[in-house]
């Protein structure tokens, strides 16, 4: 079945983070809106990206970078025309002329630079069309999405769309359960790591910012690239019949972690009511 | 006699009515309203206030079914609605992108009203459109302890199939306690 919808719904980070999270292979075709584009990820690592209007060929992507002149570029096609990038990679390594790191790293870089520009787009439309990959003679990379959904996630500018994400300051967090990216390929930034020490369900973020100095704007960002990565998770704040009041910030938090979300429990019934219920439905 | 209720919810539109109409013994009660929000036109009619089902065991059992309000603004019956549940079902309009973040909204805050188990209903699964179930499961961030069921709220079977597995996972509560 084909994914699509529209992207003022369902926005690139939480696409990234299903292809992450279903480690899916295809190509992911952006139309509508800024621009057109597509990103081809194979087992949910993102390996190659085009956009309209953007020249994704290597020699291109090598001047941009300043790797080669336009006068070197216009050379090397005049030596080999009608070659795929992988050609010239090729020649190029095999010739001495540029080492196998540098075209890895220049593909690795434009592709992180087009999709973190695909990040901020929240129009037009999306479908993702699995196992097809658009990338014959192309030289691919392979980057885990959990760093470029978190970087992604700090450019995002838009105050409307973190305050849609979070609209409610005073709830908690907990760190998940069990965190749907690998911790060792997490890089966080010092206001991050500021924010994540006093995560526990008895803080709400909004303590959490006052305490860190930090806008709404500031803590908003911080806390929706935490929450996208899969690291932390919203919880509500304790109902106020029967809860002890939240601890003060910056003092270790002592309730029960299951205080505030309450674990599920069987409602007050006799098994043998849900036995009796459930014959009676496989009957209907 | 004893009376037990679970609750179906959801986003607008994601088929709860059809939901419990397709398995109440009686005709649903419900209080549907001429659509006039523009944004709301997907359908001619809404529920306002709740749809109201029932399954009768016997004579001292009966399970009734109540349907919340989709639309964001009759949120404040949703607590009343809870009260007392055996579980609750959160339909999703499996085709519907667009409402999967008013869908984990609802989800969390049933959740805060009560700590009983739930299931998620992937409805709508007969159409092209449709997002897999364990796709759904990660955008809605449902925890892998908790079913994620593709349904189709029109077909009796599918929906008593939604129905048995939240069921089970009552049981399933009650063995591990």
């Amino acid at each position: 079945m084909a994914l699509k919808g529209n992207l003022e719904d369902f926005g690139i980070t939480q696409l990234l983070n299903l292809i992450n999270l279903a480690r899916k292979t295809g190509s992911l075709y952006l139309e509508g809106g800024p621009k057109d584009a597509y990103l081809c990820f194979r087992e949910g690592k993102l390996i190659y990206a085009a956009m309209a209007g953007m020249d994704d060929s290597l020699l291109a992507i090598l001047q941009r970078a300043g790797v080669f002149t336009a006068e070197q570029v216009r050379m090397i096609i005049a030596n080999m025309p009608n070659k795929s990038d992988q050609d010239i990679a090729s020649v190029l390594v095999t010739g001495k002329r540029l080492q196998h790191q540098a075209v890895a790293k220049n593909i690795r870089d434009y592709v992180l630079e087009l999709v973190y520009q695909v990040f901020s787009w929240n129009e037009g439309t999306f479908r993702f069309e699995p196992s097809k990959l658009p990338i014959q003679g192309k030289i691919t990379t392979s980057i885990a999405l959990e760093n470029v959904i978190m970087e992604g996630s700090r450019r995002l500018k838009e105050w409307e769309r973190l305050q849609d994400e979070l609209p409610d300051l005073d709830v908690s967090l907990k760190f998940a359960e069990r965190p749907t990216t690998p911790l060792r390929d997490i890089n966080l930034s010092v206001e991050e790591w500021r924010v994540i020490s006093f995560i526990n369900p008895r803080n709400t973020v909004r303590q959490i910012a006052q305490f860190n100095n930090m806008n709404e704007v500031q803590i908003r960002k911080i806390i929706y690239s935490l929450i996208q990565a899969g690291l932390v998770e919203v919880i509500r704040p304790p109902r106020p019949a029967g809860q002890a009041p939240a601890a003060p910030v910056g003092q270790p938090a002592t309730g029960r972690p299951g205080a505030v979300a309450p674990e599920m429990r069987p409602p007050a019934v006799k098994r043998n009511v849900i036995q009796k219920l459930m014959s009676k439905i496989r009957e209907l | 006699m004893q009376t037990l209720k679970i609750v179906v919810t959801g986003p607008f539109n994601s088929g709860k009515t059809e939901f419990i109409q397709s398995i109440s013994e009686i005709d649903v009660v419900s209080t549907d309203r001429k659509i006039t929000r523009e944004s709301e036109r997907i359908k001619s009619q809404t529920t306002v206030a709740m749809d109201f089902g029932r399954i009768t065991v016997d004579e001292e059992l009966i399970l009734y079914l109540f349907g919340t309000p989709g639309q964001k603004r009759f949120d404040f019956m949703w607590e009343i609605l809870s009260e007392g549940m055996l579980g609750f079902v959160v339909l999703v309009d499996s085709t519907r992108p667009e409402t999967f973040r008013e869908a984990r909204r609802i989800l969390d805050t049933f959740r805060s009203y009560s700590p009983v188990p739930y299931i998620v209903g992937a409805n709508k699964q007969d159409l092209d459109d449709a997002w897999p179930p364990e796709d759904l499961r990660i955008v809605l961030r449902v925890e892998s302890s908790v079913k994620v069921v593709p349904c189709v709220a029109t077909d009796k079977e599918s929906v008593k199939k939604v129905l048995l597995e939240l069921l089970y996972s009552i049981i399933e509560l009650m063995d591990e306690e």
